[in-house]
């Protein structure tokens, strides 16, 4: 066996698995790549080492001194590898976070040794971030990371899984990952388009802006910073919304084939279905999808048990992106 | 050629209240103009002054983003669904 000096020498490196047994096209191959096997979890444990490496190589924190105390927006995951990062590296972090976010999230961030603050769940990831920016302004002493925004946040993708998915997966014909702070698509996006032109990139959404029923108008809306840095509306090739339902039913056809993973990762493997179904028969293609994490944080949603609709039901009142 | 265009709850107030519209039209730009004639209302939420779309409201035919397949452009035919969104933050796996 390896052997690792740092549980954040885990992170990256991980594997990609053969899906394609969900394909609707036998010339079509499927392959996740499973971020879940990142040690904190999931995906986010690239974004928070390079967040913090960054900060540390630019001065902003200094490893070793004690009190410094960084406060970061975070529906779930950034925010657990963030805290498992920060207590590694001796930091105090602060989570602003969704009311309503898995009952898994909350209990992990206490695990590592976050404070959690809470936003009105109604408000969803926006008034998580419009909360933290506010609390950053008022206590200017705290680090405010802000993975929407910050360069390091695309640059671990571009760095790390970009390059990854490459070499396991060199005839890669399609990208599909999920759209939140659009780190992985701009970040891995720009590394294919760069090393091999012609791959196309397809960004999945949840349809969340029909849940946030706090916006006032549509000049409350929000693009990440990462997205609009990154020109992504020049770089994504399609951009699809998957409903609740859709994302529950291929959450539970993953499990079937063995792959246990979150809800997101569902609702990304039903877009690559509908990417595949589009590609002519004789076309040979290559979808590689991310599965963010595994499905450990959504057991309370009954997500694999439960009658469908009453899963429906509640995954529209939890954010699982 | 109608479609049916779902209208987000915070711009529901502008069309007088109504989650659905079922409106006939060819493109997507053909459709919003409809819409934008009959509740004038709803224009500055969705348009810019120059026409092109609000940057915050994302529009997509049967779950498909217009701005990647042509924008106002887009084609529709008989029983489509147009989803008006508002764009916002989105959580902690992508």
């Amino acid at each position: 066996m390896t052997r690792y000096a740092s549980v954040l020498d885990l992170i990256g490196n991980t594997p990609v698995v053969d899906a394609s047994a969900l394909s609707p096209k036998a010339n079509v191959k499927i392959w996740v790549k499973l971020e879940g096997r990142n040690p904190a979890g999931s995906v986010k444990d690239r974004v928070a080492l390079s967040l913090v490496d960054a900060a540390e190589r630019d001065g902003v924190l200094t490893p070793g001194v004690p009190g410094q105390i960084l406060i970061e927006p975070s529906s779930g995951n950034t925010g657990i590898a963030l805290a498992m990062v920060c207590r590694m590296r001796g930091y105090h972090l602060k989570v602003v976070l969704p009311s309503n976010v898995s009952v898994e999230r909350t209990q992990l961030l206490r695990v590592w040794g976050a404070e959690i603050i809470m936003s009105p769940g109604t408000e969803g990831s926006n008034g998580a971030v419009r909360m933290a920016q506010t609390l950053a302004e008022e206590n200017p002493d705290w680090v405010f990371l802000y993975q929407y925004a910050n360069p390091a946040n695309p640059d671990a993708h571009y760095r790390t899984t970009g390059p990854e998915i490459l070499a396991d997966v060199p005839e890669i014909t399609h990208f599909i990952a999920g759209l939140g702070t659009s780190g992985t698509l701009m970040g891995v996006g720009r590394y294919l388009k760069d090393h091999k032109p012609g791959v196309q990139v397809w960004a999945i959404e949840p349809p969340s802006g029909e849940t946030v029923d706090g916006l006032r108008s549509l000049d409350d809306g929000y693009i990440p910073p990462v997205f609009t840095q990154n020109n992504g509306a020049e770089l994504l090739d399609r951009k699809v919304v998957v409903r609740p339902k859709q994302s529950i039913e291929f959450t539970r056809a993953m499990s079937e084939i063995g792959l246990f993973v979150g809800i997101s990762s569902g609702a990304i493997m039903a877009g690559a279905v509908k990417c595949a179904q589009e590609i002519p028969d004789d076309v040979e293609a290559t979808i590689v999808t991310v599965a963010c994490d595994d499905g450990w944080k959504y057991l309370s949603t009954g997500a694999w048990t439960d009658d469908v609709d009453d899963v429906v039901e509640r995954a529209k009142k939890i954010i699982y992106f | 050629m109608a479609s049916i265009i779902r209208i987000p709850t915070v711009l529901r107030a502008a069309v007088g209240g109504n989650a659905t519209l079922s409106v006939e039209g060819a493109t997507i730009g053909e459709i919003l103009g409809k819409v934008v004639a009959e509740f004038p209302g709803v224009e500055a939420q969705v348009f810019n002054a120059d026409g092109s779309l609000h940057k915050f409201l994302n529009i997509y035919v049967n779950d498909d983003d217009v701005r990647y397949i042509g924008g106002l452009t887009a084609a529709t035919k008989d029983g489509d669904e147009i989803t008006l969104l508002p764009a916002v933050a989105g959580g902690a796996t992508a």
